[in-house]
């Protein structure tokens, strides 16, 4: 028996809000890269569970590219998150507000 | 080829203005003989036209819409050419006598560009064989006319007459338009030889003035195009109530005054009625207002003249004086009669004026006759020249200004009872016209010399180009009398069913020919008495009749009427505008606008915090919006 894609889509729904929700209102920057990280991932869910209900293996083979460009993505955010440390000595997102009026 | 007797002045102009800067003190050298030439030309069309026949030659079509045809052209019948040849003539003797007059002032070029300029609009505007060419070109003359009035620009005085001139004359040109707009809707057309045959058929049309207000006014289309025609007329040839520009013209140089003010410019007026003569005599009650107009112009010039003492301000209001004569001709339907004295009138003013200008040379530009006399045996040829031109104004015997003011009057007094009232006018007024050109010959070149000593010991005849044309002048102001003019012209008028009956002399013209010779000898006498033998009375006179004499002196206050009556509260009224629309209105929408959008600028940067959750939130929120747009509808 399988499981019907509507569950998979469900759940890569509950996942993307959780991660969207972290993303905007989390105040710590790491915070804020993992929760891009789960946004990344429950679109990842949604690709593997098309493939397998579709037959088709195109979906599985994206993901490796987003799990790939996640890392990268992963490495530079954690650089820059270095680099504003360096600079202001916190990663509160909310001391990062320079270009505005 | 007759093409060219306009166009070689414009070319002058043309080359003056664009090269004027180069050619300076030599841009006589290019006026001159353009001006001579068109003389020339002139004289040849003058000699076609008079062995018969018309010269009707199309130039250029300007623009054809429906059924609106605009086109140049050129039509030359006997009136067409007897006033080309008083204007180049004028012109010519004008141009050389300026190559004397504005010797070694600074705008010489430019005073020669814009005379070669008038003379070209001049000769157009006669040309003309449609109403607009005419209307474009009495435009071009008020232009040039204002051009030339503030020639010493530097001036205040000169900048005020100009500006006076051209709104005068505005006012009068506003009509003309409306004119021309009523003749257009009445004749579909412009040109003269469509409209004078049809004019017949169209006399019983009626307009109902007040239809837009619902109201009945039902007013004969004639008389109110030739009443709206003729306030234009009324502006250009300054015509009671228009006619306070005219004196005030005088600020431009003296050639100009000859020229524009007096022979021919000013003239236009007589010379549209003229040539619209089949429209005028088909409503009577516009010939009416033309004569009172022209009456009561005559009179008040002459008053005025009486007792000014700037010699070109008694000059200008003669002039005055003597348009409201061929005004009050033509309204009387004595056509010929108004052109004949038209024709003498250009001469002898034109003769007149280039005197007072040789005295103001030889004076160092002193005007004022108070301070002239004794000048006759120091300018002898501006002497003689003067007494004849003034001789022919007085209308004594055997001048040009005799047989025409004769020939005017006793038209007048055969065109019916108005006529004849109106004739006696005519006859006061050369009583007055003949003591004021005396007055003027004996105070400025008789008796003591009163010059400011400074100037008296170098008074001295100016060079030829200044005396010769006077001498010709002089002679056109005697011959002008001799060459049948009148004959000349009756075919011109001889089908329009005139007002006035064929010349029947007769007694009643012998007596008035009688009449007016005796006010002139009785005006001349009077001057001679008052001016030479009893200097003392004009103070004296001025003493006794102190309203009569102060009221002529101010010029019946007309200046002052307008100035409280129009000027004054068109002044009130602007700073009014001023203050409550352009500022409170049209500054305050503009400022309005300009804090409106500063206010909304202000609360929009709120929206940029800096803030990247804030932007990321925006983001978020539309894509849900969308998405829900999406799958709604």
């Amino acid at each position: 028996m399988t499981v019907p894609v509507t569950y998979y889509v469900l759940l890569s729904a509950v996942v993307f809000l959780t991660g969207m929700v972290g993303v905007l209102i989390r105040r710590n920057i790491i915070a804020i890269l993992l929760s891009v990280e789960l946004m990344l991932n429950a679109t990842n869910i949604n690709f593997v569970a098309f493939s397998e209900h579709l037959h088709d293996l195109g979906g599985q083979v994206f993901v490796f590219f987003a799990l790939t460009v996640a890392a990268a993505e992963v490495a530079v955010g954690l650089a820059i998150i270095i680099a504003l440390h360096r600079a202001k000595d916190t990663i509160n997102v909310e001391e990062f507000s320079l270009l505005k009026w | 080829m007759y093409a060219l007797i306009p166009l070689l002045p414009l070319t002058a102009f043309l080359v003056l203005g664009l090269a004027g800067s180069r050619i300076k003190e030599r841009a006589h050298l290019v006026a001159v003989p353009a001006v001579l030439l068109s003389w020339l030309l002139a004289v040849l069309a003058f000699i076609e036209v008079a062995q018969g026949g018309v010269i009707a030659q199309p130039l250029y079509t300007w623009l054809t819409s429906g059924a609106l045809d605009i086109h140049i052209g050129l039509y030359i019948d006997r009136l067409t050419a007897v006033m080309l040849l008083l204007v180049t003539t004028v012109s010519s003797l004008v141009h050389i006598y300026t190559i004397g007059y504005m010797h070694g002032e600074p705008g010489y070029a430019r005073f020669f560009s814009y005379i070669a300029l008038f003379t070209f609009s001049m000769l157009m505007l006669v040309l003309a064989d449609n109403l607009l060419q005419l209307f474009v070109f009495w435009e071009a003359v008020g232009l040039c006319s204002y051009l030339l009035i503030g020639h010493w620009y530097e001036r205040a005085s000169a900048c005020a007459a100009a500006t006076k001139a051209f709104l005068v004359n505005r006012v009068g040109d506003f009509g003309f338009m409306l004119g021309l707009l009523l003749v257009w809707t009445s004749f579909g057309t412009l040109n003269y030889l469509e409209i004078f045959p049809a004019a017949h058929e169209a006399a019983n049309q009626t307009i109902n003035l007040l239809s837009p207000f619902g109201g009945t006014w039902e007013v004969s289309v004639f008389t109110l195009i030739c009443l709206l025609l003729f306030t234009g007329a009324i502006g250009k040839s300054a015509q009671v109530p228009l006619h306070v520009w005219l004196p005030d013209a005088m600020e431009g140089p003296t050639p100009i005054s000859a020229l524009i003010h007096a022979a021919t410019m000013v003239t236009a007026g007589v010379f549209m009625v003229a040539r619209l003569a089949p429209l005028y005599n088909l409503s009577p009650t516009a010939m009416t207002v033309v004569a009172l107009v022209g009456a009561a112009t005559m009179v008040l010039g002459a008053t005025i003249a009486l007792t000014q003492t700037d010699i070109k301000r008694v000059v200008a209001y003669s002039t005055v004086s003597q348009l409201g004569y061929m005004v009050m001709a033509c309204g009387l339907g004595a056509y010929t009669a108004g052109m004949y004295h038209l024709l003498t009138h250009g001469a002898f003013k034109a003769l007149l004026f280039l005197g007072c200008g040789s005295v103001i040379v030889a004076l160092h530009h002193e005007q004022d006759m108070r301070h002239m006399g004794g000048l006759k045996d120091k300018l002898p040829v501006t002497y003689w020249t003067f007494v004849v031109g003034s001789l022919a104004l007085a209308g004594f015997p055997l001048t040009a200004g005799f047989f025409s003011k004769d020939d005017l009057l006793v038209s007048a007094w055969s065109s019916g009872s108005l006529g004849q009232v109106l004739t006696i006018l005519g006859l006061l007024t050369a009583l007055m016209t003949a003591f004021y050109s005396f007055r003027l010959v004996f105070v400025t070149f008789w008796g003591p010399s009163r010059v400011d000593p400074h100037h008296a010991t170098h008074i001295h005849e100016p060079s030829n180009t200044i005396t010769i044309p006077l001498i010709v002048l002089a002679v056109l102001s005697i011959v002008a009398g001799y060459v049948g003019i009148p004959s000349f012209l009756e075919p011109v008028f001889a089908h329009g069913d005139s007002g006035a009956a064929p010349h029947e002399h007769g007694a009643a013209g012998l007596g008035i020919m009688i009449v007016a010779t005796l006010m002139g000898l009785t005006g001349i006498a009077g001057a001679y008495y008052v001016y030479v033998l009893n200097p003392q009375l004009p103070d004296q006179f001025a003493r006794q009749w102190k309203s009569l004499y102060e009221g002529s002196l101010n010029k019946w206050y007309v200046d002052e009427a307008y100035d409280k009556a129009f000027v004054r509260p068109t002044f009130t009224a602007a700073a009014e505008m001023w203050k409550r629309v352009d500022v409170a209105i049209i500054d305050g929408a503009v400022n309005g606008i300009a804090r409106g959008i500063a206010w909304g600028g202000w609360l929009l940067r709120l929206v940029q915090s800096g803030q990247t959750q804030h932007y990321a939130l925006a983001m978020a929120l539309g894509v849900v919006i969308l998405v829900t747009v999406f799958l709604v509808f």
